[in-house]
């Protein structure tokens, strides 16, 4: 297991979002933007990153029954600083997220990697972490770029395609994001498919 | 207390800003989630009572905890600990109650992914600053609009299993496309205003 085989494991064949279909619901929620985008992209990924490292150092020492209570601690603290500091330097970013920054500590990706990491290896978990991270902030920040563009037309609040275009609004909203990752999630099939 | 403002919350809550089709909540049980009608309308069900429960010990922890103690930062960690014990609660009281429940849901998975609703709502209770009874009238109400689209979507889900599917859209993609349709039908509800 190199690191760089786990990193493309993240990327590509096991993508968290697209791939397997793991943490959507900040992944429709917030998408409307490629700045909102970036932002939870990144906050998870340095979650997933810290918890997963964490986990494989303590790990080995916590029995398996109190195992799940402290990785939620683990994660769920992890998040507090994360949003803290997001607050801190990023208010306007975490104001457009809302809610969905304390819902990381929720996220099915993030529990299920540092499970996975508990008392692994730390350099293997370091990779997982990041190639999860990046494969979940990369699927993110390209759902994000097609709702903004086709939904409003702007890409990271420039106007890109002019004032003669008119918005498709419905991909801005709830059931467009739903229906844009159906179909990005197909395109990913497409490609594995061939190979 | 006033009754046509629970009303209102409560018709809201399951239809207007339904947790899984407007609040995007909640999605990973509905798109990986059962086959069957009647196992949907109990996960369903058991997701409600959890989310029910959670609004009022969530509740509790926060106005007895966490505002006299000034660690309002900290709702994150504390809500996530009350929540997956109440889970784990809900898991070994099915196990009791119903060998063949257990057996349908599939060892629990499922109401561990429900987690990020189960946070979400009791975070939004805090947001609106919600006071005992909002709190859980909410938390049964999202919980209702949890179970409902999670039949509707396992119902059409049951239809599509049988329809020739492009190859790549088959499995999730096509669920979120569905899912996405119906969340488009729920905009409907939106002039639905009761104050």
């Amino acid at each position: 297991m190199s690191f760089r085989h786990e990193l493309a494991k993240g990327l590509l064949r096991k993508n968290p979002l697209v791939g397997i279909a793991l943490g959507l619901c900040p992944a429709v929620a917030v998408s409307t933007t490629l700045r909102n985008g970036v932002g939870i992209g990144a906050a998870t990924a340095s979650v997933l990153v810290g918890s997963n490292m964490l986990m494989a150092l303590v790990g080995r020492a916590l029995p398996l029954k109190v195992r799940i209570p402290c990785l939620v601690i683990v994660v769920a603290g992890l998040v507090t600083i994360v949003d803290r500091v997001m607050t801190t330097y990023m208010p306007g970013l975490r104001a457009g997220l809302g809610i969905y920054v304390p819902l990381i500590a929720a996220n099915c990706i993030i529990l299920g990697r540092a499970w996975t990491s508990a008392g692994g290896g730390l350099a293997a978990s370091l990779a997982d972490g990041l190639g999860t991270g990046l494969g979940f902030g990369f699927a993110i920040c390209l759902l994000s770029a097609i709702r903004e563009v086709v939904g409003s037309g702007r890409l990271w609040d420039a106007a890109l395609l002019g004032p003669n275009y008119n918005p498709m609004l419905i991909l801005v909203l709830a059931p467009g994001g739903l229906i844009t990752l159906g179909l990005v999630m197909g395109l990913f099939n497409l490609f594995k498919q061939r190979g | 207390m006033d009754l046509g403002r629970l009303a209102s919350v409560a018709v809201a809550a399951i239809l207007v800003n339904n947790v899984v089709l407007a609040r995007l909540l909640g999605l990973c049980p509905i798109v990986g989630g059962s086959r069957q009608v009647t196992s949907a309308l109990g996960l369903g069900l058991v997701v409600g009572c959890v989310m029910t429960a959670a609004s009022m010990a969530t509740f509790g922890v926060y106005s007895a905890v966490l505002v006299p103690l000034h660690i309002e930062f900290a709702e994150t960690l504390a809500f996530m600990l009350v929540i997956v014990g109440l889970v784990r609660v809900a898991e070994v009281t099915m196990a009791k109650v119903s060998r063949g429940a257990s057996r349908v849901f599939g060892g629990g998975l499922p109401l561990v992914t429900a987690n990020c609703a189960v946070l979400g709502v009791a975070l939004i209770n805090t947001e609106k600053s919600y006071d005992l009874l909002t709190a859980t009238v909410h938390g049964a109400a999202a919980g209702l609009g949890f179970a409902l689209v999670l039949v509707l979507v396992t119902g059409l889900r049951e239809r599509i299993e049988l329809s020739p599917v492009p190859e790549a859209l088959k499995g999730a993609p096509v669920i979120l496309v569905l899912t996405g349709l119906v969340a488009l039908a729920f905009l409907g509800f939106s002039g639905l205003v009761i104050e």
